[in-house]
This record gives C-alpha cells, sequence and structure tokens, in this order.
C-alpha cells in the first residue's frame, strides 16, 4: 500500500539527489579545473546526468531492480514496459515510478563522480561513451549485487546509501581511467592551480545539504531510520571538515577552503554506507577519520602513486566509501543511537571486505576494458594543442568567461 | 612630454591615486598585468599540493605628464607604493612624442 508521507519523502530525496549532479558536482569539479576548461565540466556533467537518465530507464533499472538472479537482474523491466501508475515497489511503501526515480538519481550521479579524474584532457566522445558502458556494466550489477537481492545481498553486506555501490566504484574506476589516459602534461608540477575556490565551496554545500537526499532518502520511508540517518550525515561532515581544515591549520599555516570543503565531502563518503546504523556519536568519529584518511589518500594517489586523478575522485570517494564501509560494524556501537547489523561484529566485518574487494577487481577489470574500446573507437584524449588551448573553446566553442565585454 | 609607467602592488593604487591627485596630476590608466622580478613567483597549498605561481599579480600605471612634473610624480608614486618589502614594483620613464585630445583636438602639452 502507497504511504503518503513516505512517498513525500521519498518524491523530495529524489530532487535533493539530482541537485547533487545539476548543479552541485558541476561546480565543485568546475571550480578545481582552470579557467578554460570550466564550461567543459559542466557540460559533461549535464550530457552524462541526460544520458544515463535515459539509459537507466531503458535497461539500468531492470538490470538492477528486476528480478533476483545472483549476478544480474533481469529484462522484465526493459523500457519500463510494465511501469502502471498504481505500481507498489515491493518491499517499501512508495509507488514505483518513484522508486525508479530515486534510484536514476543515483545512476547518474556514480558515473558523473568519475569525470574528475579525465578532466582536462579527455574527448567528450570518450566521456559518453565510457559512462554508458560503465552504467550498464559496472554500475547496474554492483547495485543489483548489494542492493537488487544479488550475492552480496544476500551474503548480509550492508551498504546503506553506497559506500560500495557508488563511492567504490566510482573511486576505483576514476584510478583506472585516470592511469590508462595518462596524466595532464604539465602534471605534477606545471598543473594550475583551481581557477575559482568559492565555486568549489558552493558546489560542496550544495552537496553537503543533496546528501540529505542520498542518505536520509536511503531509508526509503520516512521514519526514524531517515532522520537518524540525516542527523549521522551532517555530524560526519562537519567533523571531517573540522578535522582536515585542523590538519592543514597546523602542516600549513593556513586554513584552506577548498582544504574544509574537501573534507566536507570526504566526511560525506565515509558515512554513506553506515547512515543506516551510525548513531550520532558514531557518525562523528567516523568524519574525524575520513578527514585524517582522506587527506593522506589525496597525498598517496597524486605523490607517491604518481596518477593524474585530476580531483581527487579515488582519494576522497573511492577511500571514504571504503573507508565507511569498513568502519560500520564499530560504529555501530559507539554510543547510542546505532542500529542493528546484520551479523555479528566479526562476521559483518568480514561479510563487508569480501563486498569492498569484490567491487574494486570487477570495477577495475571492467572500467580497463571499456576504457581500451573507448580509446579504440574513439580515442581518450584530445590533442596537445586542445588540451593547452582549453576544451571549452576547443571541445565546444564557448568560453567561460569574456572579460572586458 | 613623458610618459611615466609604474608596476605596484594591487593593494596600493587607491594611495597612489590619491598621491597624485594631492600634487594635481589629474589622469591615469591602469591595467591588470602579472609578473615577476625579485620576488620571484609565491606558492599556494590546495589539498596538500604546492601550486607554483610564477606571475604575481601586479598593476601597471600610464601617467603622461609634462616634462616638469615627471620628477614629482615620481616620488609622489614612490612614496605611496611603497611597503618596503620585495616587490613593491618598479617605475620607468619614457619620452612621450606626441599627445592629442579626441574631443577637442589640442596637441601636447595642452592636451595632457
Amino acid at each position: 500500500m502507497i504511504n503518503a508521507a513516505d512517498t513525500a519523502w521519498m518524491l523530495t530525496s529524489t530532487a535533493l539527489v539530482l541537485l547533487m549532479t545539476l548543479p552541485a558536482l558541476g561546480l565543485f569539479y568546475g571550480g578545481l579545473v582552470q579557467a578554460k576548461n570550466i564550461l567543459s565540466v559542466l557540460v559533461q556533467c549535464t550530457a552524462v546526468a541526460a544520458m544515463c537518465s535515459i539509459l537507466w530507464f531503458a535497461f539500468g533499472y531492470s538490470l538492477s531492480y528486476s528480478g533476483d538472479g545472483d549476478w544480474l537482474g533481469d529484462g522484465a523491466a526493459f523500457f519500463l514496459g510494465n511501469l502502471a501508475r498504481d505500481t507498489v515497489r515491493p518491499g517499501t511503501h512508495i509507488p514505483e515510478s518513484v522508486y525508479v526515480m530515486f534510484q536514476m538519481t543515483f545512476a547518474v550521479i556514480t558515473p558523473a563522480l568519475i569525470i574528475g579524474a579525465y578532466v582536462e584532457r579527455i574527448r567528450f566522445a570518450a566521456v559518453l561513451l565510457i559512462s554508458a558502458l560503465w552504467l550498464l556494466i559496472v554500475y547496474a550489477p554492483v547495485a543489483h549485487w548489494v542492493w537488487g537481492g544479488g550475492w552480496l545481498a544476500k551474503m548480509g553486506v550492508m551498504d546503506f546509501a553506497g559506500g560500495i555501490v557508488v563511492h567504490v566504484t566510482a573511486g576505483v574506476s576514476a584510478l583506472v581511467i585516470a592511469w590508462m589516459i595518462a596524466p595532464r602534461h604539465e602534471f605534477p608540477h606545471g598543473i594550475r592551480p583551481p581557477h575559482a575556490p568559492w565555486m568549489v565551496m558552493v558546489g560542496a554545500s550544495l552537496l553537503w545539504v543533496g546528501w540529505f537526499g542520498f542518505n536520509a532518502g536511503s531509508a526509503v520511508s520516512s521514519g526514524a531510520d531517515a532522520g537518524m540517518a540525516m542527523l549521522a550525515t551532517h555530524l560526519s561532515a562537519a567533523s571531517a571538515t573540522l578535522a582536515w581544515m585542523a590538519i592543514e591549520w597546523i602542516k600549513f599555516g593556513k586554513p584552506s577552503l577548498v582544504g574544509a570543503v574537501t573534507g566536507t565531502i570526504a566526511g560525506l563518503a565515509t558515512i554513506t554506507p553506515a547512515a543506516g546504523v551510525a548513531g550520532p556519536l558514531g557518525a562523528v568519529l567516523l568524519g574525524v577519520a575520513a578527514g585524517c584518511v582522506c587527506y593522506v589518500a589525496v597525498w598517496a594517489v597524486k605523490r607517491v602513486m604518481r596518477v593524474d586523478d585530476a580531483l581527487d575522485v579515488l582519494g576522497v570517494h573511492g577511500v571514504g566509501g571504503a573507508m565507511g564501509t569498513m568502519l560500520l560494524p564499530f560504529v555501530s556501537l559507539a554510543g547510542a543511537g546505532g542500529g542493528h547489523l546484520n551479523h555479528a561484529v566479526g562476521p559483518q566485518l568480514q561479510a563487508q571486505a569480501i563486498a569492498v574487494l569484490a567491487v574494486a577487481l570487477f570495477s577495475a577489470i571492467a572500467t580497463f576494458v571499456i576504457t581500451k574500446l573507448a580509446d579504440r573507437l574513439v580515442g581518450l584524449r584530445v590533442n596537445l594543442e586542445h588540451e593547452t588551448q582549453g576544451l571549452d573553446f576547443a571541445t565546444h566553442g564557448e568560453t567561460g568567461y569574456h572579460v572586458n565585454r | 612630454m613623458k610618459l611615466v609607467t609604474a608596476i605596484i602592488q594591487p593593494h596600493r593604487l587607491d594611495s597612489v591615486r590619491q598621491a597624485l591627485t594631492d600634487i594635481g596630476i589629474n589622469g591615469l590608466t591602469i591595467t591588470e598585468v602579472r609578473g615577476y622580478g625579485r620576488q620571484k613567483g609565491h606558492t599556494e597549498i590546495y589539498r596538500g599540493a604546492e601550486y607554483t605561481i610564477s606571475f604575481t599579480p601586479k598593476l601597471k600605471i600610464e601617467v603622461a605628464l609634462a616634462d616638469d612634473r615627471v620628477d614629482d610624480a615620481i616620488s609622489a608614486i614612490t612614496q605611496a607604493a611603497r611597503t618596503g618589502k620585495v616587490g613593491d614594483g618598479k617605475i620607468f620613464v619614457f619620452e612621450l612624442l606626441a599627445a592629442q585630445r579626441v574631443r577637442t583636438g589640442e596637441t601636447g602639452d595642452d592636451a595632457l
């Protein structure tokens, strides 16, 4: 039976999660690139959002959420052919149309997160091809494994809002693509700094608010679980912001804006899988861990691995999501307000670890194949002249900033 | 006639304008420029990574003057733009061959 309160909250959450891609992620990423590439990032976010919406309608939803196979859904819901107006999504009290749409916004933002890895040098055709194949080959199966009744769900793996399904898949795949497409030609020492830190902050703040829909919406109801998830989400974001800021203040003598809001996103990614089981204290502890560990991870990817994951998708999202997934059994115990685990702490941790490793491995291999294919079919990189000129004009024929005109 | 070109710290613009106005010089042109001298550049840190900014933002001021005003103008600019730190800028003086006011057609010192 359709519950009006649940439905109202899920409609709201859906709008909040779409806001995370359009425009929040666009602004967050757009401010971090050079001025000559701002529009290319916004075009990529917009195009990926539109394209993945259509693919979700056509194939993605069915492959993820129709049928109960171990590995993949079935084709029964292709093109949403049987979606009646009053169909109720099994296991919930909301119309299936709302469930399709809510999950669609997740299918939109996950490939869009990967954009951060390859900005400032990729061909636009490669963005579209990689994102489309990735949605169907990586995201749809993993969503089915964890959320659609697949083998990880049957194992009792817990991922409340997408630490594994969204952040581990996107983070690991981002690293693989960044490595395969090779660094921007000035990397690492000639890279220009973020052209608009204020825009990064506006984007991060919209992501912060949108994340309430992402996490509290993942309760798929409007009751106690949604309420605690929103509280936990906010506390984790706040404590990670402070942790990252403190590290920079101690290390460099100056607390930076870009650092603080990067901490925010790390805290949000980290609480994502655990938002259903963490209480307030657990969320704060997780946020502090997010700020510290993701700070080190960002440094390690760029300076030790020397991979030009340009906007730190692995370091912030991948590592945050994986850490939240692994710490989830422990934070459920910290303080009051914790939720129930599927297993005792030990076996739960084991299931979580298997899920993270399996999904990371699968994402890496599948993304490698997809990227190879895209390289063959359309080529990955623009030429050096276009890279130097900037993708805004070279690829899209537009200029982000007209000064004195 | 001379053209005095000064490269200054952007935040000294208001005091330089005031100093020139105080000695009766009305009218100057500014351009936002970037460059380096002894100050070299500076570094900025984003997400723990250092970025070298090799060209520091400066302002270029251009003032066209009658010959007898040049020394006053130079000392006014120098006093107003000086902070005592490396990076305060430089002043260059060029010969100015001709000047003409667009509206009236006046030429020479009358056009300044």
